[in-house]
């Protein structure tokens, strides 16, 4: 069963949240951010190349322009394959774990899986971030030492950053599973 | 609790038979190791897997039953499967079936006792995980925090979550060493029944491998008792130093480099000696515009003049011997690109030998200069440092005592600029020098400690170095059992590195950046590869 919705992130730009109920026990969410805007990557291209212009009639050295052109094309395959998250998806399967994937504009994938025995809970926690308070929802995980306890805290869709109102929505679908699923290892089998 | 069953990919064409493998209780999952072919007799399965459970320490037992059914009738089979589960008796039982060319199974698993909670089914949800049986033989996992209380080589296999099913596999390499197509009273299949090689020199070098595998163990555990990784990663490190020193060596004694090197290097020192000439000349006039006492600069930039003089008479004596000196020298590249490194940084230290005993010079002057204050500014203030409380203690002076001591006061504040100069200008050139000395050590370092082997490993087989596992959902049906296909996750390069890199020779300098400008500012001399425990000045 697919479902999809508009949100918005903090900054107010458009997010698409993507629910996929594949069985009772397994769902899956997929958030995906706004695209490269070709204004600020037509912005940033001028900028370098208008810098590298005004030191070539400086230096009168021709390798600046094409180093110029160099830097610019490693900055952007640079940027796509290592900083802009295209998509990020939670996965959570009941009684094996939580898998959170972020997809890069290049293609590569890079993902995180938590076994269910170590996740305590899921929750949303309020945060100061620059100079706004905002929402994020977090996988809290079990300190093996103490049993009551907090190890670690594992912040999820960082970069797509939804405000609270598509936070609310993955917040419950998550809890009806986890609840199920500290009721059933709750029950002795 | 759902019940996972982990099913080699490697098994899913197989024909119908028997699964067997190890039931994990606390997680409700079971890991499916091979499946046994018709036709056997169950006393020898049961014979094989008490071997296997003895020599691998595992709980291997038969599971429950997996069905292909190739054509559309095929019922006799069913009902045979279902009589099965009265020989081979195991809480709970599994059965599995699949029907040709269709991509969704069917997944029962059923409890012989009836749950003492009345409305409970005696089945349970069954979730199918497909894993690539023979990565995760070979992988290993690094788990994010290594418990100090986990031993390892424990009896029987109680890690926890998901490396259990890893810990399982590699343990039972004992089942997988017969085949379904080898002679045995049991017919297996597994990961090594996915097909024998096509051509035949292929096969023969994976068998030929395996002793020549031993052999180069046995090698490398005469070297050193560390694990193999790290042996690899020792010797692949000095593979390629060598290689490198080599290809240093080949270009060094080309087209006579070394006799340009020699008559390039007593140019190269005096232009650097008459620079210095020419830096204390600026020194005794007036440099940056600032006034100095002329009586103490002339006497300091004689002094170091007269050093430098000597120091290059010293160089003009030598220089005959200097082009057989560096030949000998070039012969150590040999030994390792390393060693050709750590010795140009002894010939640094060596030709800039003069700049350090000025350093020193300055330095202690500056030092004397600035203890003689401090003690004279207390005396200023009526205030006396008591060396056996360690602490300043208020002191009454005679009057002729305040007096000299304010005129040596007055005469040392008077020459400071002086001094300071000097030391500031020596000091700048020290550092330089101890920078560049500084970067070649940390090159030296990098070659040494980067684990090549491992990287190399992680590059083209990336399933041997697990980071962990993910999990990727399977097309799906309503009213079937979840299909999930588990692929190993690599560990990134960053961590690779981290956790396979060699112990360096730890001779980075020990300070901090606050400590250094204080033993800059006071004028105490700096030792930048001192280390701690050795014996203090």
């Amino acid at each position: 069963m697919e479902a999809e919705q508009s949100f918005s992130d903090i900054c107010g730009g458009r997010l698409a949240l993507q629910r996929r109920y594949y069985s009772p026990s397994c769902r899956e969410f997929c958030v995906s951010c706004p695209r490269l805007s070709l204004r600020s990557l037509t912005a940033v291209t001028c900028t370098v190349w208008l810098a590298a212009y005004g030191l070539f009639t400086l230096c009168e050295n021709s390798m600046i322009l094409s180093a110029a052109i160099f830097i610019t094309l490693l900055g952007l395959l640079g940027y796509l394959h290592f900083v802009k998250i295209d998509q990020e998806t939670l996965l959570i399967i009941d009684s094996l774990g939580i898998q959170m994937t972020s997809s890069y504009a290049s293609g590569k994938e890079s993902t995180t899986f938590i076994e269910m025995g170590k996740v305590k809970d899921l929750v949303i926690n309020e945060a100061i971030y620059m100079q706004k308070v905002i929402y994020y929802l977090c996988i809290l995980l079990k300190d093996p030492v103490e049993p009551h306890g907090i190890s670690q805290v594992v912040p999820v869709f960082q970069s797509a950053k939804p405000r609270l109102d598509c936070l609310i929505e993955v917040y419950r679908s998550c809890q009806e599973i986890l609840a199920h699923q500290k009721a059933t290892s709750a029950s002795p089998m | 609790m759902v019940l996972k069953a982990f099913f080699p990919t490697c098994c899913a064409s197989a024909d119908s038979g028997l699964l067997v493998g190890r039931w994990v209780p606390e997680q409700s999952s079971a890991v499916v190791l091979a499946v046994v072919h018709f036709p056997f007799i169950p006393i020898q399965v049961k014979e094989l897997l008490a071997q296997v459970q003895q020599a691998s320490r595992v709980g291997v037992a038969v599971l429950g039953t997996w069905c292909h059914r190739r054509q559309e009738s095929e019922e006799s089979l069913g009902h045979f499967l279902e009589g099965l589960s009265a020989i081979f008796s195991h809480e709970p039982w599994l059965q599995l079936c699949r029907e040709r060319g269709s991509k969704f199974w069917s997944c029962k698993a059923t409890h012989r006792q009836v749950p003492a909670s009345p409305g409970a089914p005696g089945q349970d949800q069954v979730m199918l995980i497909f894993y690539d049986q023979r990565k995760v033989l070979l992988s290993q996992l690094h788990p994010p925090a290594a418990l100090p209380d986990h031993q390892a080589g424990d009896a029987t296999a109680s890690a926890g979550g998901l490396a259990a099913v890893f810990d399982t596999v590699a343990r039972s390499e004992v089942l997988f060493r017969s085949d379904q197509f080898d002679e045995g009273p049991v017919r297996l299949s597994h990961w090594q029944s996915e097909g024998v090689e096509a051509s035949i020199l292929v096969e023969l070098a994976k068998q030929a491998s395996g002793p020549i595998c031993l052999l180069l163990a046995c090698l490398l555990s005469l070297i050193s008792a560390a694990s193999t990784s790290r042996k690899a990663n020792m010797l692949v490190s000095v593979f390629l130093d060598v290689a490198l020193g080599l290809a240093l060596l080949s270009w060094l004694h080309g087209k006579d480099r070394i006799g340009q090197l020699a008559d390039a290097l007593v140019p190269v020192a005096d232009h650097v000696a008459e620079e210095l000439q020419h830096l204390l000349q600026w020194l005794m006039g007036a440099p940056a515009g600032l006034k100095m006492n002329r009586a103490l600069d002339q006497v300091l930039g004689r002094f170091f003049l007269y050093h430098i003089h000597l120091w290059i008479s010293y160089i003009h004596l030598m220089s005959p011997f200097i082009e057989r000196i560096l030949w000998h020298l070039g012969l150590s590249a040999c030994l390792g690109l390393t060693v050709a490194l750590s010795i140009l940084s002894d010939i640094i230290a060596l030709l800039t030998f003069h700049i350090y005993c000025f350093y020193v010079y300055g330095a202690r002057l500056y030092c004397m200069k600035i203890c003689g204050l401090s003690s004279l500014w207390r005396l200023f203030r009526g205030k006396k440092w008591n060396v056996l409380r360690q602490r300043v203690d208020s002191c009454s002076y005679d009057l002729d005592q305040l007096f000299i001591g304010t005129l040596l006061f007055t005469i040392l504040v008077f020459l400071l600029p002086t001094t300071a100069l000097y030391y500031l200008v020596f000091t700048l050139l020290r550092l330089l020098v101890v920078t560049v000395q500084g970067l070649i050590h940390l090159l030296v370092d990098l070659v040494n400690s980067l684990p090549l082997y491992s990287l190399g490993l992680r590059l083209c087989r990336p399933y041997r170095l697990a980071a962990g596992v993910k999990f990727r959902v399977l097309e799906h049906e309503a009213g079937r059992p979840l299909r999930l296909l588990m692929q190993i996750n690599p560990l990134p390069y960053s961590r690779v590195v981290h956790t396979y890199r060699l112990p360096s020779c730890g001779c980075h300098p020990k300070h901090s950046w606050g400590s250094l400008c204080r033993k800059l500012f006071f004028g105490e001399l700096i030792y930048p590869w001192r280390q701690r425990g050795d014996k203090q000045d």
